[in-house]
């Protein structure tokens, strides 16, 4: 219960440079989302299971509720936000509209970020490598099929 | 004009007549893939402080002090909130229940005692999460220990602790249904099958994202604006506004986009209450955002529900002649929406089949478990779910083939609309042909071949069968069958569909959608009469109190957008069209509505097409370019609309009336593979059949199916909110309730039948809530598979690996069942 620490971190997030006073404690999570006001990555659980919150940092697919704010000083990190070209859809954006892949839409930008990072590292993945890229991100609402579809897709 | 919605390219539109029944792509995909939905923890008010609640971390207690002083001292700390504050400034929420659950006094927060582990006893509100947090850590609550009921069975038994004294026991409810002539039906009957006991296990649909709030406090106009994700703010604000002694318009509640619902997003409105008195006693927002453990420690429990002394009157050629059983229903600490499980249930009192003989005997007790509320397929699951298992056990004793006794008694098509023996009416539907486009998806013909194949590689196979009704569009008026003095009857939603000035098509729900695309299917519904685009309709997202768009039971709950917000769509679109053609009429100089037409986006003269008027001519003249109209013209081309099913009263002596308007169905199919080593199994067919009428969107359609099975398995196999006997939950957190993930999927097929609803005004039936068919399916497919290997039946709803596992070896496990005569 002690005065918290404060740090200062740059990061650059989808291209845009934020320097910020942080609490040393803080989630990168809630850093991005409370502080940075940018709120398209979510919140789904305590415990690092659901992958509401991933995000690409330094190249690396991340939960980011499983790390430190001060971790990340000097990263360079992409979210959903970043995924589009102004109001053009990229194309595995597209394909999940296309498939219908999501339905509430709360765990999509984690979705799409853990899909990101597979197709770049593995341009034409298997089936296979499709769900097993998928299995640290939980949805509820769409029993996953159509997500798979999307990403199939989208590697095509 | 708005989104650029296209078709996908599955589908033509040229060949299509009517926008409904397409594939259009959802608009509001567009915003969601971006990152833009706005969710609740997203919405931000300067100067907000957060919400903590310290929650109890016993099962039973009294309170015996609470000290706040050194959670209030810390730094960054607005302020707090307890018990005591709330039962002074609060009046106890209202109750469902007559008599002894009426009597119960439920609170924002604990008063004096709690009940479950987890119960919300302070809240503290400070300038971060972090700090809010590690003031509630500073908080110092006495309590005195008290025994727990953690198991329904006992907790009537002489002697064990009563959980609200108010109430005198913990009896909540009780009340017989008896349909029908027993004791004629069990005397004939060439068989009883009785069963001893079988369990439906308590689990929710976990929504991705937890419960929340924004509560900001006007003081002038005394005003609460409530920026939430509650799903059924007209329940909501029932119950809080006269516990809160405020009008109901005090309480604005705002949504837009929700993360997954389900059901479990109803019974919030405990901690909305705490918000609101915070935001009026701090002075500031006030943000209230659930930590999953929470979540899974405190909301929305789906009923867990015995089934004692079942016995069923049967006939040597699989009839089904009656059944009689006791039902024992845990609703967890508090009623927050109960009992009216005790009566939901009734609204598929027969299942699909035509039993004419029932008596179910319902109680439902209190224990020191999380309070249970609406999951996905309320009550109706549970109660399919016994039907189901009576006819695979039936099928066991007898010898009779599933399918067969299946066709025996599901009511058939040429007997629809079928009047079950509790009144309700089965509006549509062909059974039996769905049994088969479902056997047909999993390849059932080849079943005795694939069995012995399986066998030959040490696996032994079984196949299920799971039906289910997806009752839809509530008549309210079955809560009087729970307590008569309630005032509750029918339904209603509303819409509004106007023109704007430069001719936008705006159009505004009253619903609370949490992901089935109500902007989409909405927008189709309103293109095919105004005949523009899709692309030309502009529905607002989410809920607005202030909006004026909402009636008593608005929200997006039970399986009813499709026939009650798109029969209110249509409605309202149609008087707007009729005022658009009462508008040409005159501009032109007196020309009759017969002589006109809708055509491109504005309303022209038949014979002479070129006297075309724009909606946006329309809309600018009549918002902004007035003068020298008739006076009587009567035209705003601002039209609202309230559908309201034809509903009666129920008769609540008899427990007789029609409950729900339509009657959709889902029928499953499930192979699966045991391994007899570990009792670790996989589902290698799977098929879900599903007619819900006239489908507006089958893409949408097949989603929601999608997403139903996928809970449905992920309850049959694995998700249970599990307590120990001191009353702890052991599984409240994501490692430990496992959920299903991508890998978990088994191969699924899809297929579909409509038979248009003749009592809706579009064909359509409610849907989203078939998928318990997993959970009978699953079931049904264990029991198979066991068949020849030990015979065991099966007992519960939830069969992970190692309780199919018991059952191999030790087929007592299973359910107890005796057959006489």
């Amino acid at each position: 219960m002690s005065a918290t620490t404060e740090r200062s971190i740059t990061v650059t997030i989808n291209g845009t440079t934020y320097e910020r006073e942080v609490e040393a404690r803080k989630l990168l999570i809630h850093f991005v989302r409370d502080d940075l006001d940018l709120t398209g990555s979510h919140i789904g659980c305590d415990t690092g299971n659901c992958g509401a919150c991933s995000l690409i940092v330094d190249g690396t697919l991340v939960k980011s509720c499983m790390m430190l704010a001060v971790q990340a000083d000097g990263a360079t990190i992409e979210s959903v936000e970043g995924l589009a070209d102004g109001d053009e859809l990229n194309k595995l954006q597209a394909a999940f509209r296309e498939h219908h892949a999501l339905q509430c839409g709360y765990c999509t930008p984690g979705m799409l970020m853990s899909a990101t990072a597979l197709l770049r590292a593995n341009p034409h993945p298997s089936d296979d490598e499709i769900k097993k890229s998928l299995q640290g991100n939980i949805c509820r609402c769409t029993g996953y099929w159509n997500i798979f579809e999307a990403v199939k897709a989208a590697s095509e | 004009m708005t989104s650029s919605t296209t078709i996908t390219p599955e589908q033509v539109i040229e060949a299509q007549e009517t926008w409904k029944g397409q594939n259009v792509p959802r608009k509001e995909d567009r915003r969601l893939v971006q990152g833009q939905g706005v969710f609740v923890d997203d919405v931000k008010r300067h100067g907000m402080g957060y919400l903590h609640f310290v929650r109890s971390p016993y099962a039973h207690a009294h309170i015996t002090s609470i000290d706040v002083s050194a959670a209030e001292q810390h730094p960054g700390v607005y302020g707090t909130l307890t018990g005591e504050e709330v039962a002074a400034l609060t009046d106890p929420f209202f109750q469902i229940a007559s008599v002894p659950g009426a009597n119960v006094k439920d609170y924002a927060l604990a008063v004096g005692k709690v009940r479950y582990v987890g119960e919300a006893i302070v809240a503290v509100v400070a300038e971060t999460r972090e700090a809010a947090r590690d003031a509630s850590e500073l908080v110092e609550i006495e309590y005195e220990p008290l025994d727990a009921i953690t198991d329904a069975r006992h907790a009537q038994d002489d002697g064990v602790p009563t959980i609200h004294e108010d109430a005198g026991g913990n009896l909540m409810w009780h009340g017989v249904y008896e349909w029908g002539d027993l004791d004629a039906a069990f005397a004939e009957a060439d068989k009883v099958v009785k069963i001893d006991e079988l369990h439906f296990h308590r689990f929710n649909s976990t929504p991705l994202e937890c419960d929340g709030a924004l509560v900001e406090f006007n003081r002038g106009m005394g005003q609460w604006t409530i920026t939430t994700n509650n799903q059924f703010p007209g329940f909501a604000v029932i119950m809080m506004g006269p516990a809160m002694k405020v009008g109901l318009d005090k309480l604005r509640f705002v949504t837009q986009d929700i993360g997954g619902g389900f059901g479990n997003k109803i019974t919030s409105h405990p901690q909305l209450v705490a918000c609101c008195l915070l935001a009026r006693k701090l002075n500031r927002p006030i943000q209230w955002t659930e930590w999953r453990t929470d979540f899974h420690l405190s909301m929305s429990h789906g009923n867990e529900r015995w089934f004692h002394e079942t016995e069923v009157a049967v006939n040597n050629d699989g009839t089904l002649l009656g059944f009689r059983t006791k039902a024992l229903d845990d609703a967890g600490a508090y009623l927050r929406y109960e009992p009216l499980g005790g009566v939901i249930w009734a609204q598929v009192t027969p299942g699909m089949y035509k039993w004419k003989n029932i008596r179910v005997d319902f109680t439902q007790v209190a224990t020191n478990k999380a309070p249970v509320s609406p999951n996905r397929g309320y009550s109706r699951m549970q109660h399919l779910w016994f039907t189901e298992r009576i006819i695979d056990i039936v099928a066991h004793e007898l010898e009779l083939d599933p399918v067969e006794i299946r066709k025996r008694n599901y009511v058939r098509v040429e007997d629809m609309p079928y009047t079950t023996p509790n009144g309700c009416v089965y509006d549509s539907g062909d059974y039996a042909q769905m049994l088969d486009i479902a056997l047909g998806l999993v390849d059932y013909q080849n079943v005795a071949k694939r069995r012995s194949e399986a066998e030959s590689r040490g696996k032994l196979l079984g196949v299920g069968i799971g039906s289910t009704l997806d009752s839809g569009t509530n008549n309210f008026g079955q809560s009087r069958m729970i307590n008569p003095e309630l005032q509750f009857s029918g339904n209603n939603e509303v819409a509004t569909v106007k023109l704007d000035i430069f001719g936008e098509i705006v159009v505004t729900l009253g619903t609370t959608p949490q992901g089935q695309g109500h902007e989409t299917t909405a927008a189709q519904v309103v293109a095919d009469i105004l005949k523009c685009s899709v692309d030309d309709v502009f529905v607002r997202a989410g809920h607005d109190s202030y909006w004026n768009s909402h009636a008593g039971f608005s929200g997006t709950y039970a399986s009813q957008f499709a026939v009650t917000g798109l029969s209110a769509v249509k409605g309202a679109t149609e008087m707007l069209r009729e005022e658009i053609f009462k508008l040409a009429g005159a501009v032109f100089g007196g020309v009759p509505a017969e002589a006109l037409e809708l055509a491109d986006g504005g309303i022209r003269i038949k014979e002479s097409p070129e006297a075309f008027l724009p909606f946006m001519a329309c809309g600018a003249i009549i918002n902004a370019n007035n003068a020298g109209l008739p006076e009587d013209l009567g035209v705003t081309l601002n039209c609202r609309y309230v559908y309201r099913p034809p509903f009666d009263v129920p008769d609540v002596e008899k427990k007789y009336g029609n409950l729900t308007l339509t009657y959709a169905t889902q029928i499953h199919a499930a192979v699966i593979e045991i391994d007899p080593e570990t009792g670790h199994y996989d589902i290698v067919d799977y098929a879900a059949v599903d007619d819900c009428g006239k489908r507006i969107n089958p893409q949408i359609v097949e989603g929601q199916v999608m997403g139903a099975t996928a809970q449905a398995l992920g309850a049959a196999t694995h998700e249970q909110f599990v307590y120990d006997e001191d009353g702890n939950l052991l599984t409240p957190n994501f490692y430990d309730y496992h959920v299903p993930h991508a890998l978990d999927m088994p191969p699924l097929q899809t297929g579909f039948v409509e038979t248009p609803s003749p009592f809706t005004p579009l064909g359509t039936k409610g849907m989203g809530e078939g998928g318990g068919a997993g959970i009978h399916a699953v079931c049904s497919a264990v029991q198979d598979a066991l068949r020849n290997h030990g015979g065991a039946l099966v007992y519960d709803s939830c069969n992970p690996y190692h309780r199919v596992w018991e059952m191999l070896n030790d087929p007592s496990t299973g359910a107890r069942v005796e057959v006489t005569r």
